[in-house]
């Protein structure tokens, strides 16, 4: 076995960023979110990144302003901590242990914090104690009530924390903080017409007395008068035509906000009966609704990972795209021409996700059909896309009735366009197979593109690009070269080789050998019997063996020369990868519960590098990524990440990668630098004096070295002074002048000391 | 926010013609002008020189049409027969022209009384031409001759007896003036040199000849007769090149367009067919009964098409000068100034530009999807116009709605009138293999909806009556073509273990190679 300490699994970036509420701080010029271990801070003119809260050890479930300070922001998290930090500057300013629970979510208002915890799902105030020391355990606790759902919209403060509100299934509570008491009022399941009364979320009037509260059915209910415990009154509107996810009133109350599964923001003026506005195709079902605390913002977040920042006009103004990895159907690419990953992100859409810099590039709209929102509605999704190895062809399927008998499929060729930067449809194929396309692949030679596509109706086609020859006109479309079947088998799979002379495809349990060029079957392989699952061809050195894995767990290499298998071993590999930059070749394993990795070249029976228990899910999709620039790292075990990196997705869809110890040396060494840089901007006046600086200390070093220091510090206390103070409490120019230029002027002490030497 | 995406439109290619440089060539002339005659138009001939103007043989007449006239600028009426066969000579100032009675008559284009009459033929004279030198005038006849008469002279000069049968083609050669070619009913094409006095080569049509055509260069000759269309090289000795055969009555004429020697056929089955190089047919121009003679003027200004029903069918070309005159006129009018005032405004270099956002211009129906009324998008969609000229619209419509999943919604509901334009739609469209799966759906749908009322409509029942037909007939072609595809199936069946072996036998040759690779 080879040593594995260096080698670690990280959790890379796209996480999701819509779990919680979005926060705009007080200013409007940020907004915070939660992503994983992390908060982040992004800029809301900007939607840049500016940067992470960072300090959790465990997801982040909670975040919210600090109601005494508005430039500070609490967070919880599920390792049982809530922190302070300072959100502009990124500092922690104090650390809470809430011992007993893990804290899923935290509401807060004037210094109270209530928590719930998962085990009991029990709504507890824990008091946060104001001591000045850094790490603070709160242990003053209280239990408020056990009947709280799971869904922390379903949990409101109402008025500056006077009483909060929460509902579980068809029940609402109000308990009150100064009385310690609590009114419930419950609804029927049911009434005549067949509405579904559930609670789904809740949200209370900033000043007036009146809880809003969205039900199973779209419909929102306004109740007031809930101090009594009879004479409740509530009234129902209904726009929604699906569960209400989320309600927030604006800071004035003077508008209420809804959203729900149809994308539609609904603005209903409060007091006004049923006057509303929207905003429609938001994208993605709205999840959590936020507004800012002078309601010139709002924040919608959705579920497809996405963050819009909308002005109090109905406008959007920002957008802040995560990645999107709920229903990840195609497999992960990398795009040959932006080094991005490619996968399926929104409805119809291929996301395009830098993963250097962890930020969304754009959406390629495949479908290009209007998206309806309703749940349980089938409609088109991207199933299958393929680059070509110059990155200048996209080939896409999208896919329509996989539940019910009549599929609907298209096969989409896309060229890439200089000019734009982006793809445009040049060919669609109506009819491309009358079954399901299972597998595709682009030949890899740089002269010729061609596509093969497998399909369940037993049989392969090559498409080729090319004019037509009665046609005259130079359109370049692509059409069908050859179609090709084994016995009427379906095939499972298909690959080219790394100089594309030979196409392989597997037929259930045989693999068969086609030459392109003439579209002969030159042989074929089946040895041990077993459906093919994975197929690939050896790269540069190893071009003449052949690797698949069969559902019986096997994984065998043939070689190609002889036509004879090489080796095979048993293991259960769940998913077989190349690297398109060496030989190696990635192997997950699924066994008894976790998954483990083999990394080996095909010549080499012995494996490069194993790791055992990478994840406790199945791995079915991974893919290398190249790196910038390569690493050299000469340890046998870590080699195989010298010129890419594998990143996976499990099937909890973590996006996961491999890191070495060198790689994370390198990364914490450049985010010092980065911290010593960020002390003094870089501005022309920086650089000017920065050099100038630097000459100083070249002098310095070469004279007397204690005698600097002084003037040293002096130069940089008056720059200090200038670059720090405010502009509005700066004397006048003129005065800065002089001070500014003497600091340059070379101290008494040093003049002195200078002819005393040269006198000695 | 994303703006609302339109319902997208498949455009499905038909299949069958495919637009061509050629066909958009000859596509371009204008719908014909029809000038009555009184007979039969037997024979045109364009005028070599400038005016390019045309003379027209019919029944006893001989008119000549200046080229954009539709009245004759003059005609030869002195004719006690039907005429045949008249045509210019090579500097357009004489025409001559053979009759029923056997009389050849010599016309100066500015007189009127005839300068010669040969005598000699027999019987009717149905080809008369001069040779290329101009002084000589060769004539077919159906007594089996023809006979080369000089014209000052007006005297016989030879008279030669080889066809069996009726000659009614002829073709002098441009470059020799001895040289002419010859087409009889006796199915033979002859090629004569007037210096050895008999033929020099005989080539077998396989029909009777109706007309023989001569390319510029010489090389290439074209005779027609019965369905076919024969190409011989003469410069071989006269080999059959091809054999066309794409007409399904008697070829009567040819011709060659001026520009890149297109071959031009007529037949009687009322088509004239234009072919490529390569002797494709490339277009097609119907007329509106048998057609017996045609001409193409000089730059292919002109197709001149004479038919049995003695209509004169002449299209013009089509220029872009013309057009341009015809939307000039359109425009005139204060409302341009109107329309443009403004937009012309070329903006400085240090303007700041402020750029107002497109608006996106909807069709109703989507108009009506974006608002959610699907049964008026459908509506919409099912509008007349819509239905019968772009019936892919509103197939698109209808696949829109069903991937929404309220097509039975936007169905549901309709009174009989809406009812029966739905199944009107239906049985046009639902075997068009573009649009039959989702007009299958909406059936289904229909039947499901409107089972239990059904009949209260006789026009509805009818209708669906109808429908059952139309699908049963489709069902029983498809179960046709299904088993015609199982015969051919089986055939190559047959075919293909012998290939295997050969695959098996090149294995070893093509691993050779991969080996010395690697």
């Amino acid at each position: 076995m080879v040593e594995t300490s260096d080698i670690r699994v990280v959790r890379c970036g796209g996480s999701k960023v819509n779990l919680t509420p979005p926060i705009i701080s007080s200013d409007s010029r940020f907004v915070l979110c939660t992503s994983g271990d992390l908060v982040k801070v992004y800029s809301t003119r900007t939607e840049e990144w500016l940067h992470s809260l960072q300090g959790h050890t465990n997801q982040v479930t909670g975040i919210t302003l600090n109601p005494a300070n508005h430039l500070q922001v609490y967070s919880c998290s599920v390792d049982g901590t809530v922190k302070l930090w300072d959100f502009i500057d990124g500092i922690l300013i104090k650390v809470q242990l809430v011992e007993v629970h893990e804290t899923v979510e935290i509401f807060l208002s004037s210094g109270l914090c209530v928590s719930a915890c998962p085990e009991c799902f029990q709504l507890v105030s824990v008091h946060l104690p104001k001591s000045a020391e850094q790490e603070v355990e709160a242990k003053e606790m209280s239990a408020v009530s056990s009947h709280i759902s799971k869904n922390p919209s379903c949990t409101a403060f109402g008025r500056g924390g006077e009483y909060i509100a929460f509902a579980r299934h068809l029940q609402l509570n109000v308990y009150f903080f100064r009385k310690q008491k609590t009114y419930s009022f419950s609804l029927k399941a049911t009434d005549k017409k067949g509405a579904k009364n559930a609670f789904t979320c809740i949200a209370c009037h900033p000043t007036d007395d009146c809880i809003a509260t969205g039900h199973e059915d779209g419909k929102i209910r306004l109740w007031r008068n809930f101090i009594h415990k009879k004479e409740y009154t509530y009234s129902t509107q209904h726009w929604h035509h699906n569960a209400v996810n989320t309600l927030c009133f604006t800071p004035e109350g003077t508008h209420l906000l809804s959203g729900g599964i149809e994308s539609v923001l609904v603005q209903w003026q409060y007091g006004a009966g049923n006057r509303k506005e929207f905003l429609p195709r938001l994208g993605g079902s709205i999840l959590h609704i936020s507004a800012s605390s002078d309601g010139q913002l709002f924040c919608t977040s959705h579920s497809d990972n996405k963050i819009t920042v909308i002005e109090s006009s109905f406008k959007v103004c920002g957008v802040i795209q995560g990645l999107v990895k709920d229903a990840v159907l195609t497999d992960l690419m990398i795009d040959p021409r932006s080094k991005a990953l490619v996968l399926n992100g929104k409805p119809g859409h291929l996301q395009f996700y830098s993963l250097l810099r962890d930020k969304h590039l754009y959406n390629l709209d495949i479908v290009q059909q209007e998206y309806i929102y309703e749940a349980g509605l089938d409609q088109f999704e991207v199933v299958k896309a393929a680059f070509d190895i110059k990155g200048s062809w996209l080939a896409t399927v999208e896919e329509r009735g996989k539940k019910s008998s009549d599929l609907e499929f298209f096969l989409k060729l896309w060229a890439f366009d200089e000019r734009t930067q982006s793809f445009v449809l040049n060919t669609t194929i109506t009819a491309a197979h009358t079954d399901r396309i299972i597998s595709m692949c682009f030949s890899s030679s740089e002269e010729t593109t061609m596509l093969v596509t497998a399909a369940e109706d037993s049989q392969f086609k090559a498409w080729c690009q090319g004019a037509d020859a009665d046609t005259q006109q130079d359109q370049n479309f692509w059409s069908c070269d050859f179609v090709g079947s084994y016995h009427k088998l379906n095939p499972t799979n298909c690959s080219f080789s790394a100089d594309s002379s030979l196409l392989a495809v597997s037929f259930q349990e045989v693999i068969t050998i086609w030459s392109p060029d003439t579209w002969e079957m030159l042989t074929t392989l089946c040895q041990p019997p077993g459906v093919i699952r994975d197929l690939c061809f050896g790269r540069l050195s190893c071009s003449k063996y052949l690797l698949g894995t069969t559902t019986k767990n096997l994984l065998c290499c043939w070689n190609l020369l002889t036509c004879e298998l090489e080796w095979s071993t048993s293991v259960d590999v769940s998913k077989l990868q190349p690297d398109p930059f060496s030989e190696n070749v990635a192997a997950f394993s699924y066994q008894s519960k976790h998954t483990d990795l083999f990394v080996f070249k095909p010549s080499e029976p012995r494996p490069l590098f194993t790791n055992k228990n990478v994840c406790s899910e199945k791995v079915h999709r991974a893919v290398f990524v190249p790196r910038e620039e390569p690493l050299n790292s000469c340890d046998e075990s870590t080699q195989w990440l010298n010129r890419s990196q594998l990143y996976f997705l499990t099937q909890n869809m973590d996006l996961l990668t491999f890191s070495t110890a060198t790689e994370e040396d390198r990364m914490l060494s450049s985010s010092k630098q980065l911290v010593i840089d960020d002390s003094v901007a870089v501005t022309p006046f920086y650089l000017l004096l920065g050099k100038h600086r630097q000459q100083q200390q070249k002098l310095n070093t070469q004279s007397h070295p204690v005698s600097d220091k002084p003037q040293q510090t002096q130069g940089s206390v008056t720059i200090k002074e200038l670059l720090h103070t405010p502009a509005h409490v700066l004397p006048a120019a003129s005065v800065l002048c002089s001070m500014f230029v003497n600091s340059f002027l070379i101290s008494n002490t040093g003049v002195q000391q200078d002819p005393l030497s040269w006198l000695t | 926010m994303a703006s609302f995406k339109p319902t997208k439109v498949q455009f499905l290619p038909k299949l069958g013609e495919k637009v061509t440089e050629d066909t958009l060539y000859w596509k371009n002339y204008k719908s014909p002008v029809q000038i009555k005659e009184f007979g039969a138009v037997t024979k045109i001939d364009f005028s070599p020189l400038a005016p390019h103007n045309y003379a027209v043989t019919a029944s006893t007449r001989i008119h000549v049409y200046g080229l954009h006239s539709q009245e004759p600028i003059r005609s030869f009426t002195r004719f006690r027969d039907t005429a045949y066969g008249g045509s210019f000579r090579g500097d357009g100032k004489l025409l001559v022209a053979g009759s029923e009675e056997g009389l050849i008559r010599l016309f100066d284009i500015s007189g009127r009384v005839a300068l010669r009459q040969f005598t000699g033929h027999s019987k009717a004279v149905h080809v008369t031409s001069f040779l290329s030198d101009g002084f000589r005038v060769v004539s077919g006849s159906d007594d089996l001759t023809f006979r080369v008469w000089d014209v000052p002279s007006a005297v016989e000069l030879s008279s030669i007896t080889e066809h069996t049968d009726y000659i009614r083609a002829l073709a002098p050669s441009k470059l020799n003036p001895d040289l002419f070619v010859t087409g009889s009913y006796d199915h033979t094409v002859k090629v004569f040199d007037m210096r050895s006095g008999s033929s020099v080569m005989t080539m077998q049509h396989g029909h009777p000849v109706e007309c023989v055509l001569l390319y510029p260069s010489e090389a290439l000759l074209v005779s027609t007769g019965g369905r076919y269309v024969k190409i011989w090289d003469l410069l071989k000795g006269g080999q059959e090149l091809v054999s066309l055969k794409n007409h399904h009555k008697t070829v009567t004429c040819a011709c060659l367009s001026s520009v890149g020697n297109k071959l031009l056929t007529g037949s009687l089955d009322r088509h004239v067919k234009v072919y490529n190089s390569s002797y494709k047919v490339v277009h097609n121009f119907d007329c509106d009964a048998s057609i017996l003679s045609m001409a193409v003027a000089p730059d292919d200004e002109v197709v001149a098409v004479g038919m049995t029903n003695g209509v004169l069918s002449v299209r013009h070309r089509k220029h872009k000068k013309d057009k341009e005159t015809l939307t000039s006129r359109r425009r005139r009018g204060p409302s341009y100034r109107v329309f443009v005032k403004g937009k012309n405004f070329v903006p400085r270099q240090d303007d700041f530009l402020v750029s107002k956002p497109v608006k996106q211009y909807l069709r109703k129906y989507d108009k009506q999807l974006k608002s959610f009324e699907v049964s008026k998008a459908l509506d919409t969609a099912l509008q007349t116009w819509t239905r019968t000229s772009k019936p892919e619209v509103t197939v698109a419509v209808i696949i829109e709605l069903n991937r929404r999943g309220t097509l039975k919604n936007a169905l549901a509901g309709r009174n009989e009138e809406s009812l029966t334009k739905i199944l009107n739609f239906l049985l046009k469209h639902i075997f068009d293999p573009r649009f039959s799966r989702p007009l299958l759906t909406v059936g289904d749908i229909v039947l499901d909806l409107y089972r239990q009322v059904l009949h209260q409509s006789p026009v509805v029942e009818r209708q669906l009556q109808r429908l059952m037909e139309v699908l049963g007939r489709e069902a029983e072609l498809q179960q046709e073509l299904l088993q015609v595809l199982g015969i051919l199936d089986t055939l190559f069946a047959s075919l293909t273990p012998r290939k295997e072996v050969a695959a098996l036998a090149a294995l070893p040759v093509d691993q050779g190679p991969q080996l010395q690779a690697a």
